[in-house]
Formats: C-alpha cells, sequence, structure tokens
C-alpha cells in the first residue's frame, strides 16, 4: 500500500543524505521524496511517499525514528491528511489541436505560465491521481516534458 | 581561555574521562597528536594498523563497559578504520572514532588523502559529524559521547578537518549537559506492555527466556538471574549473551541458534512462550523463518523499537532498557502464580540426555574441543576470552561455559576475522588483572599479526591459542557438506612458523602437536604472567563445529556429530544462509 510519511529533521549538511541512504541500504521502496526548510530555519520537512505492507511501513517508520537528526515521523495515510503535488508540464499546441488542449486545461483548472506558438507549459497542483490523470488525458506525442515536485503534505489536524 | 582546536579536542576527552586512545597518527591529525603529547592523562596505544586501533577500542569497551576511543587520520586511515567500525555497530558497542579530514577549504577537492569520511561510515555507525570550525568540537564530543554511549549503544564518528584542529578560538570548557530535541534515549517502562506480559507468561506451559546481546550490553546480568530463578524458568542464551547468565547453572541449556545445544533449540520449538530479552532474532538464531517458534507467543524487551518486529512478529513488545524492564517483570511477577512447568523441565531433561556436544576423540589427534576444554580448566573458568571469526569461534561459545558478563569477547553480527588479537589487547587494558585469552585460527590470526607488534610496546600479555587445522576451517565444513567437498580455497598452504614469527615479535611461541602437551603448555603459557604467548596447536584438520542447523531447516531439525547425515540441504535452503 502507498504510504506518505512526513519527516521532520534538523536542517543539518547530511540529514538528506541520511534518509536517501537508509532507503537504499534497507532496501525501501521511494516513490517520490519532496523537502525543504519549514517557518522554524532549522527544521526541514520531508516528504517520502513508499509502497509496502504493514510491516515494512512500520520498519520505515522506527527506522527514520532511529536517524540521529530526525526530530518526528508521522504516517500521514493513517491519519486526516491533506496531499499536494506540483506538475510542470510542456505541451505541445498547434491550430488544430490548441481548443482541446485549453478545454482540458479548464476542466482541471490548470494555468498556462508561459506560452508560445507551439508550447504551452502549463501548471497545475492536485493529489497524484489528479496530475496523472491530467496527464494521460493528452497524447503522447503532446507531452513534450513533465516535471513533478512529488508529493507533500499535511495533517488536518 | 584561547586554545587551538586540538587542544580544546584532547580537554574535552580528558573531561569525558577518556583514559586510552587507540590510534595511528598521519598528516591530518599531526595538531591533535601534538595536543596528545602534552596531555599526561591519557595513555594513547600505537596500533600497527587502524583496524587494529577500533578493534582495540571495542575490545576495551566489552569488558570495561565505557566508551572505547580510537583517533585515525584522513583517507586511508579511516578507511582502514571502517571495518572496526561495522563491526561496532553491528554489536551495538559504544565507541567514538576520531577522524582527521583535509583543510575545510579542500574537501571535495580531491585532495591528498581526502576521503568523504562521513558519506562512507553513514551506514555503519550510530551517527556521524563533520566538524568545519574549532568552535564547534566541544559541543559535538559532548554529543558524539552521549549518542554512543545512551539508548542502543553504537559507534560515533567525528570527522575533524585540519584548520579546526589549527584554529585559536576562546573556550569556555567542556559543557556539561547537552539536549538534543531529535535525540532522547530515555525511555519510561510501559506498565501496560508489563501487565500483557505477565498474562502470557503465567498462562505459559512451556516458557523459556531467550538472552541475547542486550543483557550484556545493558549491565542487565543481575536482573537476569533473579528473573531466572525466581521463575524457575530455563534460559538460552545467543552467542552475543553468553555470560549474562551463568552458563554452569542448571536453568542453562546453554546457546541456541545454527550451533546451538539439543535442548536449546528443541526448547525454542516447542516452546509456548518466548521471552526474548535484549535479543534481536539474527538469522543465526531463528534459522527458517517459517519454521521459527511456531507455538509460542513471544515477549520483546528492547531498547530498539526498530528491533520489534523487524524479523519476526511479536505478541508483546517492551521498549526499555533491559534492565528496568527487568525488574518491572520480576516486581510485577511477584504477586502472580507462576505455571508449574515439572513436565516442560522434564522433557528438556530427556533432551538433554541426548548429549548434543559430545565429540568423539582420535588417538594421536588433537581434537579443537579438547583444546578450549582445557583452556578453560587451565584459567578455571575465570579468564576474558576473545576470539577471532570461524569454527574455533563456534567451539570456544560452545565448550568455554562463561559464568560471567564481559568475559566473552566476539564480533557476532559482523563476523570480522582479525578481530579477536586488537580486542585481545583492549580486554587486556580494560582488565589488567584477568588472563586474556585470544581463541583464533591459522587464517583469523594473519589477518592482524602486525598487533603482536603493538602488544610487545605496551606490555599488554596475553595468550594467543592457534586452533591450527592448515584450513579456513569453516569455509571447509560448508564446502563439505553443501558443496560435495569441493574445497575451493579454503586450505592454506604455507603457513608461517608461528613460533618463530612470535619470537621475532619479541612474544614466546610455543607448538604442540600431541594431546599430552596440550595442557603442560596451556599451563606453563598461564603461568607467563607478563609475556604474550602465541600457543599453535596442531588440531584435527577435519574437524566440524556440531550441533547444526543445516540451512532451511527448523530448531526441530538438528543434525548431531557422528549421527546424522549432512548432504541434504537443497538449493532454496542455501539461499537463506
Amino acid at each position: 500500500m502507498r504510504h506518505i510519511i512526513s519527516v521532520q529533521l534538523e536542517n543539518a549538511s547530511g540529514a538528506l543524505s541520511r534518509v536517501a541512504g537508509l532507503f537504499s541500504a534497507r532496501g525501501f521502496n521511494i516513490e517520490s521524496l519532496t523537502v525543504a526548510t519549514t517557518n522554524d530555519p532549522t527544521l526541514s520537512r520531508m516528504t517520502i511517499v513508499s509502497v509496502g505492507d504493514d510491516n515494512i511501513i512500520e520498519q520505515i517508520v522506527k527506522q527514520l525514528n532511529k536517524l540521529i537528526d530526525v526530530v518526528k515521523v508521522t504516517d500521514l495515510t493513517a491519519t486526516e491528511h491533506i496531499e499536494r503535488e506540483l506538475l510542470l508540464v510542456k505541451l505541445a499546441v498547434n491550430n488544430d489541436s490548441q481548443s482541446k488542449v485549453e478545454s482540458q486545461l479548464d476542466l482541471y483548472d490548470a494555468k498556462i505560465i508561459d506560452a508560445s506558438e507551439e508550447v504551452y507549459t502549463v501548471e497545475l497542483a492536485g493529489k497524484s491521481q489528479k496530475i496523472n490523470d491530467f496527464i494521460n488525458a493528452f497524447n503522447a506525442d503532446e507531452v513534450l516534458e513533465v516535471s513533478r515536485t512529488g508529493v507533500t503534505g499535511v495533517c488536518q489536524k | 581561555m584561547k586554545l587551538n582546536g586540538a587542544q580544546i579536542l584532547v580537554d574535552c576527552l580528558k573531561s569525558e574521562g577518556v583514559k586510552h586512545i587507540f590510534g595511528y597518527p598521519g598528516g591530518a591529525v599531526l595538531h591533535i597528536y601534538d595536543a596528545l603529547n602534552a596531555c599526561t592523562v591519557i595513555d594513547h596505544i600505537l596500533v600497527r594498523h587502524e583496524q587494529g586501533a577500533v578493534h582495540a577500542a571495542d575490545g576495551y569497551a566489552r569488558v570495561s563497559g565505557k566508551c572505547g576511543v580510537s583517533l585515525v587520520t584522513s583517507g586511508p586511515g579511516l578507511t582502514n578504520a571502517v571495518t572496526g567500525i561495522a563491526t561496532a555497530y553491528s554489536d551495538s558497542i559504544p565507541m567514538v572514532v576520531i577522524s582527521g579530514q583535509v583543510p575545510s577549504a579542500v574537501i571535495g577537492s580531491d585532495a591528498f588523502q581526502e576521503v568523504d569520511a562521513v558519506g562512507i561510515t553513514r551506514s555503519c555507525v550510530k551517527h556521524n559529524f563533520l566538524v568545519k570550525s574549532a568552535d564547534d568540537i566541544a559541543e559535538t564530543v559532548k554529543k558524539a559521547f552521549y549518542i554512543a554511549t545512551t539508548g542502543r549503544p553504537g559507534p560515533v564518528l567525528i570527522d575533524i578537518t585540519k584548520d579546526a584542529t589549527i584554529a585559536e578560538v576562546e573556550y569556555e570548557g567542556y559543557p556539561e549537559a547537552i539536549e538534543m530535541r531529535s535525540y532522547q534515549p530515555e525511555v519510561k517502562v510501559s506498565a501496560e506492555q508489563i501487565a500483557k506480559a505477565i498474562s502470557i507468561i503465567e498462562t505459559s506451559k512451556k516458557p523459556i527466556i531467550y538472552s541475547g546481546g542486550g543483557s550484556v550490553i545493558g549491565n542487565a546480568s543481575q536482573a537476569l538471574r533473579k528473573l531466572t530463578r525466581n521463575t524457575g524458568f530455563p534460559i538460552t542464551q545467543t552467542l552475543m549473551g553468553l555470560g549474562a547468565y551463568p552458563a554452569t547453572d542448571k536453568q542453562s541449556l546453554g546457546m541456541l541458534g545454527m550451533h546451538g545445544t539439543y535442548e536449546s533449540n528443541n526448547a525454542m520449538h516447542d516452546s509456548d512462550c518466548i521471552i526474548a530479552v535484549g535479543a534481536r532474532f539474527d538469522d543465526r538464531i531463528t534459522g527458517n523463518l517459517e519454521k521459527f517458534c511456531p507455538y509460542a507467543k513471544i515477549i520483546h524487551i528492547d531498547i530498539d523499537p526498530s528491533s520489534v518486529g523487524k524479523v519476526v512478529g511479536v505478541d508483546v513488545s517492551i521498549i526499555g532498557q533491559v534492565n528496568e524492564v527487568l525488574n518491572a517483570l520480576i516486581l510485577g511477577l511477584e504477586a502472580k502464580k507462576l505455571p508449574n512447568i515439572d513436565a516442560w523441565w522434564k522433557q528438556i531433561n530427556d533432551w538433554r540426555l541426548v548429549d548434543s556436544m559430545a565429540y568423539k576423540t582420535k588417538q594421536g589427534v588433537i581434537k579443537p574441543q579438547t583444546v578450549i576444554e582445557t583452556l578453560y580448566e587451565v584459567t578455571n573458568g575465570d579468564a576474558i576470552v576473545t576470539s577471532d571469526v570461524g569454527q574455533h569461534q563456534m567451539w570456544a561459545a560452545q565448550y568455554y561455559p562463561f559464568d560471567k558478563p564481559r568475559r566473552w569477547i566476539n564480533s557476532g553480527g559482523l563476523g570480522t576475522m582479525g578481530f579477536g588479537l586488537p580486542a585481545a589487547m583492549g580486554a587486556k587494558l580494560a582488565d589488567p588483572d584477568l588472563d586474556v585469552a585470544c581463541v583464533t585460527g591459522d587464517g583469523s590470526i594473519q589477518m592482524m599479526l602486525q598487533e603482536l607488534s603493538t602488544m610487545l610496546q605496551y606490555h599488554t600479555p596475553v595468550k594467543i591459542i592457534n586452533i591450527n587445522n592448515g584450513y579456513l576451517g569453516m569455509v571447509r565444513q560448508w564446502q563439505e557438506f553443501f558443496y560435495d567437498k569441493r574445497y575451493s580455497m579454503s586450505y592454506m598452504d604455507a603457513l608461517p612458523d608461528f613460533v618463530k614469527l612470535a619470537e621475532s615479535y619479541g612474544h614466546i611461541g610455543i607448538r604442540v602437536e600431541k594431546e599430552e602437551d596440550l595442557k603442560p603448555a596451556l599451563i606453563e603459557a598461564f603461568k607467563q604472567k607478563d609475556r604474550t604467548v602465541f600457543i599453535d596447536i596442531v588440531t584435527d584438520p577435519t574437524e566440524n563445529v556440531f550441533p547444526m542447523i543445516p540451512s532451511g531447516a527448523g530448531h526441530h531439525e538438528m543434525l548431531l556429530a557422528g549421527r546424522d547425515d549432512m548432504a541434504s540441504t537443497n538449493d532454496s535452503g542455501l539461499n537463506l544462509v
């Protein structure tokens, strides 16, 4: 099962490598990882999406807690939470496809942030599934380049 | 007070109560060595190889219970130390390793003797630090010792750039305490979990205590004895746990696992209530997980939550210092009526009759088991025994019953050949009054031989018991059993003359080829209180370690010496090795 694990850790050099190293050394799966400092500049928040059965997720949480730099680990999936991911995508447009593309953008509430005659650069934030659906709404030759941030999330309470 | 970084470091170590440092100098740590030279309260042991330094600090820590300290230079100094660090990490040994680093201005430029020490050691330390400023040294050292010695102990590396050791800064003294929001090793024992454990124990019919290295490291020997005696339960101990409970006591079933006793393993298999104390269900213990303890409810006591449920699912986990948990359990059980387990003991005593540790002697050949039994006799069972890794390690564990903790010093987790000799040196420095024997083999001893030189320089007399069978014995045993006797690279031609070798290092060498010479030689060796004696004992080259749980088998499917045919492990079993 897919889990979103939120990790608060010391904003210290090497902290990211400790987490990434833990996943590779113990053979844990990592689907995405985002990290940035929080409102407290001495703390970073890392959001990791991993897939595994309950035992594996339990081990991931325990092993993360064991890292000295880690302050708090929360399995967001186990609580009410909000998750979001940001997509930047370059879409090919031409006279024939323009109206179809734009109607898709409207449907998903995606925003054109840069446009040339042949290429729209579009941003969309949402759950990962919504972003998958959005990308799949276009033909393969229309999608020129995809960049996703990976999931970030917070507890609702 | 203005001091340079190196002087601050040395003052911190002094304040931390460090008495011995095992190390080797080099360019990046010259300032530190200069500061050490001016320090009269810390003895520095100049080893001959950095791996030896870390193993010696490790042996010192295991015997004394204090934090071992090692000092190495950058680059190859650090990489040589890595095997020692990983060894300590596997066995949760408290240790601080200080390594030099190239000046901060040239980090990342592939400078001379530069390696990414923090990166290389990340997966084999409890934590590590890169210090680039003299201002950070004191706090980092405080943190390092705090982390290394609390919670589940482990090695901590401090990598210090050369410029940080040179810079002069204001030093306000060694911090008295340290707060870390991200590291809180104190755990309160859960009364609720204790109650759950007691309810399982109360209703059990076939309980067994399975105790591991945590009982030794956690200094829980007294509590473990009390729990075992109060309950009257049988107890089995892991390779790492030997000595926490006296092996000669009637409630002790001996070691369990791959080369454990018949009674221990069968009792584990049939048990309905396993009390795991500071043990981590290592693969050498469990054998085939699908066949592991099928009838048991498992209570797992451990300081490290990640040990719980990692390998085997448990029914009740109790997180905390082993000592505290055991005392809570003892207290909780006092008011309870304990189960009558007479029938269980009868079953266990029947298993004991199998006499799984029996071995056949052969005229004209010295059996390695006899060597260990003779060692036990000659030292009255009261020596510190270090070992290397292989067959001799198993025989030492099987035939030298340890009655006290911190007397059996071996690399159980990582299985590091070369550990025994430097660890013996560290052990002797930790407890100079006790006899120290290093049980080794002709393969292992050659991995750290150079430390014989250090042992002369620092007068650390130990007795080296070399079980010389001319083979990498454990490899040979597996090739005999599981590879149709294709002995690939397990025979060492051209062994050195160990007697002359010992003599060339200034020690005494004795060679023993006949059984009747064995005991007199050992008596003579241990009479030499102030000398290191290398006793090279020619033993049966074909002897194997029994009993044995072959790969893929369960605890109830043991093979016994001279009674079972070994050639029956399938390929899927070998994968489980």
